[in-house]
C-alpha cells in the first residue's frame, strides 16, 4: 500500500508539480484542493510555533486506503491524492494536501469535503503543539 | 499469550514507552486495560480508543490470540 506520509512540511513546489502532472489527463475538467496549514493558536497566553506529527502508520495508511476506496465508490472521480506530514511542521506551513479531480466541478466540491472530514475523524494521527518556550500540549480535532 | 502493546501521543508520555510485550491469559479489552492502569495509573486520566490488529474495538472485545494492541489518544490529523 502506498504511504500517504511525507517527512516535514509539504512544499508549494511539490503542490505545484502535482497540479502540473495532471495536464496530460485531459478528461479532467475540475480540480479541487484542500491545504491544511499549521495555525499559530494562542492557548493560555502561549503561542503555538509548530506541530510535531506522529501516527500509528500501519493503521493510518490502511484508513487512508479505506477512505480512498469509499470516496471512489461514492463519487465519479478521475483521480485523488492525499499527503500528510509526519514530524515537525512550523506555523504557516502545509501539513495536509488533498487533491481530487473529476470531469465536472460539482463532484469535486462534495468529494473533497467528504475526504477531509473522514481524515480528521478516522485516521490515527497525533499532533504535539509546541509553544515558543518549548512546552507542549496535545492537539485534538474538533 | 504474548501481546504487543503500542502507546501513541500523550499515552506514550504517560507510560514513558512506545511499545512493550506482555504475557497475559485470554481476556477482554476491559480486563487488559485494568491491568495496564494498575501498571500506569495515569492512563486512567486520559481519553483513548483501543485498536486490535489495527481495527478499533470496544471494551467487551475478547483477545485470544497473538495480536497487536494499540492505545490511541484523540486524533489530530490535518
Amino acid at each position: 500500500m502506498k504511504s500517504v506520509f511525507v517527512q516535514g512540511a509539504i512544499s508549494s513546489e511539490f503542490i505545484g508539480q502535482s497540479i502540473a502532472k495532471h495536464q496530460t489527463k485531459t478528461s479532467i475538467g475540475a480540480h479541487n484542493i484542500f491545504l491544511g496549514q499549521v495555525r499559530a493558536d494562542m492557548i493560555e497566553g502561549k503561542t503555538v510555533t509548530a506541530i510535531d506529527y506522529t501516527a500509528y502508520e500501519e493503521m493510518a495508511n490502511q484508513k487512508f486506503h479505506e477512505i480512498r476506496e469509499a470516496t471512489f465508490a461514492k463519487y465519479d472521480l478521475t483521480c485523488m491524492h492525499i499527503y500528510h506530514s509526519l514530524g515537525p511542521v512550523k506555523i504557516g506551513e502545509i501539513c495536509l494536501f488533498v487533491f481530487v479531480s473529476s470531469p465536472r466541478r460539482k463532484i469535486v466540491f462534495e468529494a473533497l469535503e467528504y475526504v477531509v472530514e473522514a481524515i480528521k475523524a478516522d485516521v490515527p494521527v497525533f499532533g504535539k503543539e509546541i509553544f515558543e518556550d518549548q512546552t507542549h500540549q496535545w492537539k485534538q480535532n474538533t | 499469550m504474548e501481546l504487543t502493546i503500542k502507546y501513541f501521543g500523550m499515552l506514550a508520555e504517560v507510560t514513558a514507552i512506545h511499545e512493550e510485550q506482555i504475557q497475559i491469559d485470554s481476556c477482554s479489552v476491559a480486563q487488559l486495560l485494568e491491568k495496564l492502569k494498575d501498571q500506569y495509573p495515569k492512563l486512567g486520566q486520559n481519553d483513548f480508543k483501543v485498536a486490535v490488529n489495527q481495527q478499533l474495538v470496544d471494551h467487551t472485545y475478547s483477545i485470544n490470540n497473538q495480536v497487536e494492541i494499540a492505545l490511541l489518544p484523540p486524533f489530530a490529523g490535518g
